[in-house]
């Protein structure tokens, strides 16, 4: 039936596309810069021409000179020039400077016989070969520098890559602590969302409604709502260590340290991500007939074998589920971390919006984000393995 | 950016409140850092910027030095290692809201904030907030940006030159204790709109409260900004 098969993909193939335009195409196209980006070779395309035959162990020919003097002034006149002194001055501070000043005095130097004399006459680092080595670096079409940054690790003037000086290490300590929040994050939600969503399924219709408005209400607030409340609650002038004082069980002086540290993130993101947990368990929950615990009850077993024999293997795609969305939420959490974490309050996702929204650095951004995203995905088939998608109930 | 009009001068300076404050009461940059002098939490921002200055001036760097000391590797590490003396007792705030909200809850004992916030939170809602100008870090805020390309560029550039004249500059403080950048301007600056107070003494850039002040360097921090900010949050994860 040929014709059917056509008629049923035309009817989807208007929401194919709107997920290829709107999602898939966009996350491609960032991703993709984190390895090749030509928007900053662009600016000087004559220059990484000439330098493309260049060996980088002396200084570059002529030709590359005079075509950097051509193009510089000509890349501050259209407005580009700060994508190639800004991609430089990542590399090494000072270069930002040393574009800027070069493509605002070409014009105005005298002309000394040669390039290569009138740059260096601008500023003495256009005799030094490592300048040259930074601007082909930073404008190269391809790079797997951004990766490098990512992980953590550098090159070395030989080639060889090593791991950078422990404790300059800044992205792969903020990874592992961001997959060990979301990890706990989960287990809490987990521990937390169980009873409650069985006391939910058990409950009589009424009361059911009830505790279920009760999971509802805080997951229609807003997170920041919610973040503050957790502020005033667990602060050191908290309302929680003002009523512990004031019944005496601590002294002012030994007021609980609960926020600004690692149990305020634990404490608030459980909070904001438990109702992912508990609707979904509870939807699972809700199909399991009542009468077969009673059935293996009659045939002797305790409530403690019934529970784990007969009870507990029929929510697992519930629990896979709930543990499934609220770790990957997790994982991209970094408002309410920031907000309550103290110094600790830093994961990975902090980083990513900080490169995207204010260092403007969408390589090293997105080279992130694809490790993330990799990370991301080896854990979900593991966990496939381990637990099987296709028995997942989202509710 | 080569250059370009900044709308207005702010400050960030450290302050705390008088409740919570002893008889004693800090006076100076050094005292933000003397843990000895003031027991209690700091309150600071999440960034480099701001609390290298303060703590190479609190180091004993001279204010018109602070720029060429960060400008050296033994100038960082010199500002970082002061900074590990306070590490511990600081609770770092991310948005300008937090700093009145961390003092008025008591949280920190003094905290480094954006002197308009303080000023609201002094006059609208009455805290006795105390603002220490000692050392405070002014820096140029507000600057205006035209899209590349526009069909409006003679609209844009109208209102650019609108909002760059004396009277529109000075404006801002019927609001916020935020400076005007233009000389002609500071002669117009008056009273507080909703409350009529004066606002010559909250403004940051007058000469009272200039008298140890340092101006931010945009040029070094655009130059550096990157490399601090990654070597800061690096120091932070220790």
């Amino acid at each position: 039936m040929p014709h059917a098969r056509l008629v049923s993909l035309a009817l989807v193939l208007p929401l194919f596309a709107f997920v290829g335009v709107t999602f898939v195409a966009p996350l491609a196209s960032l991703l993709s810069k984190s390895a090749y980006e030509t928007r900053i070779h662009d600016v000087i395309p004559e220059t990484m021409d000439v330098l493309a035959a260049w060996d980088g162990q002396d200084l570059p020919p002529e030709a590359a000179f005079a075509a950097i003097a051509k193009e510089l002034p000509s890349a501050r006149a259209n407005r580009t020039l700060l994508r190639l002194s800004g991609a430089a001055n990542r590399l090494q501070s000072g270069m930002r400077s040393l574009i800027t000043r070069t493509a605002q005095r070409v014009p105005r130097t005298e002309f000394a016989g040669t390039w290569r004399e009138t740059l260096a006459e601008i500023d003495e680092d256009w005799a030094d070969v490592q300048t040259w080595i930074i601007i082909e670096s930073a404008a190269a079409k391809f790079t797997l520098r951004h990766y490098l940054q990512a992980l953590d690790l550098e090159a070395q003037p030989d080639g060889s890559i090593k791991a950078r000086p422990q404790q300059e290490r800044v992205y792969m300590p903020l990874l592992w602590r961001t997959l060990l929040v979301s990890l706990s994050v989960t287990l809490l939600c987990f521990l937390i969302g169980y009873p409650i969503a069985m006391l939910i399924a058990d409950a009589p219709p009424r009361r059911r409604n009830l505790l279920l408005l009760l999971v509802l209400i805080p997951f229609w607030t807003s997170l920041l709502v919610r973040t503050t409340a957790w502020i005033v609650l667990l602060q050191r002038q908290g309302v929680i260590n003002d009523f512990l004082v004031t019944l005496g069980f601590l002294r002012d002086d030994t007021r609980l340290e609960m926020i600004y540290n690692m149990t305020g993130t634990f404490v608030a993101m459980t909070h904001v991500l438990l109702p992912f947990m508990v609707l979904p368990l509870y939807s699972v929950m809700r199909s399991i007939p009542q009468n077969q615990l009673r059935a293996s009850a009659s045939l002797g077993a305790t409530p403690i074998q019934g529970f784990v024999r007969v009870y507990f293997p029929q929510t697992l795609p519930g629990i896979g589920a709930g543990a499934l969305l609220v770790f990957i939420l997790a994982i991209g959490y970094y408002i309410t971390p920031a907000l309550v974490g103290g110094s600790s309050g830093q994961l990975i996702a902090n980083m990513i919006a900080y490169h995207v929204q204010t260092s403007l650095n969408w390589g090293l951004a997105a080279a992130l984000s694809s490790i993330l995203l990799v990370a991301v995905i080896v854990l979900y088939l593991l966990f496939n393995r381990l637990v099987g998608i296709d028995r997942m109930r989202l509710g | 950016m080569e250059c370009g009009p900044a709308g207005l001068y702010y400050s960030t300076i450290y302050a705390y409140n008088r409740k919570y404050m002893g008889e004693q009461t800090p006076s100076s940059i050094e005292d933000f850092f003397d843990l000895d002098k003031f027991p209690g939490r700091r309150g600071m921002r999440r960034v480099p910027f701001a609390n290298l200055e303060f703590a190479l001036i609190a180091d004993g760097v001279p204010i018109d030095e602070v720029y060429a000391t960060l400008d050296t590797a033994d100038g960082i590490d010199r500002a970082f290692a002061k900074l590990d003396t306070i590490k511990d007792d600081v609770v770092w705030w991310e948005a300008g809201a937090q700093p009145p909200q961390m003092l008025a809850d008591g949280e920190v004992l003094m905290s480094t904030a954006y002197n308009g916030r303080i000023f609201n939170a002094q006059i609208l809602e009455a805290q006795p907030f105390v603002i220490v100008w000692d050392g405070q870090l002014l820096s140029l805020g507000g600057p205006l940006a035209i899209v590349a390309g526009t069909p409006r560029i003679e609209a844009a550039l109208a209102f650019v030159r609108f909002a760059n004249r004396p009277q529109s500059l000075a404006n801002i403080s019927k609001y916020i204790s935020y400076s005007p950048t233009r000389l002609s301007a500071e002669t117009l600056v008056g009273t507080h709109l909703e409350t009529g107070i004066d606002m010559h003494p909250h403004m940051p850039a007058s000469a009272e409260n200039m008298r140890r002040a340092l101006k931010s360097d945009w040029r070094w921090w655009s130059e550096h900004r990157d490399e601090l900010n990654e070597r800061f949050s690096a120091w932070l994860a220790r």
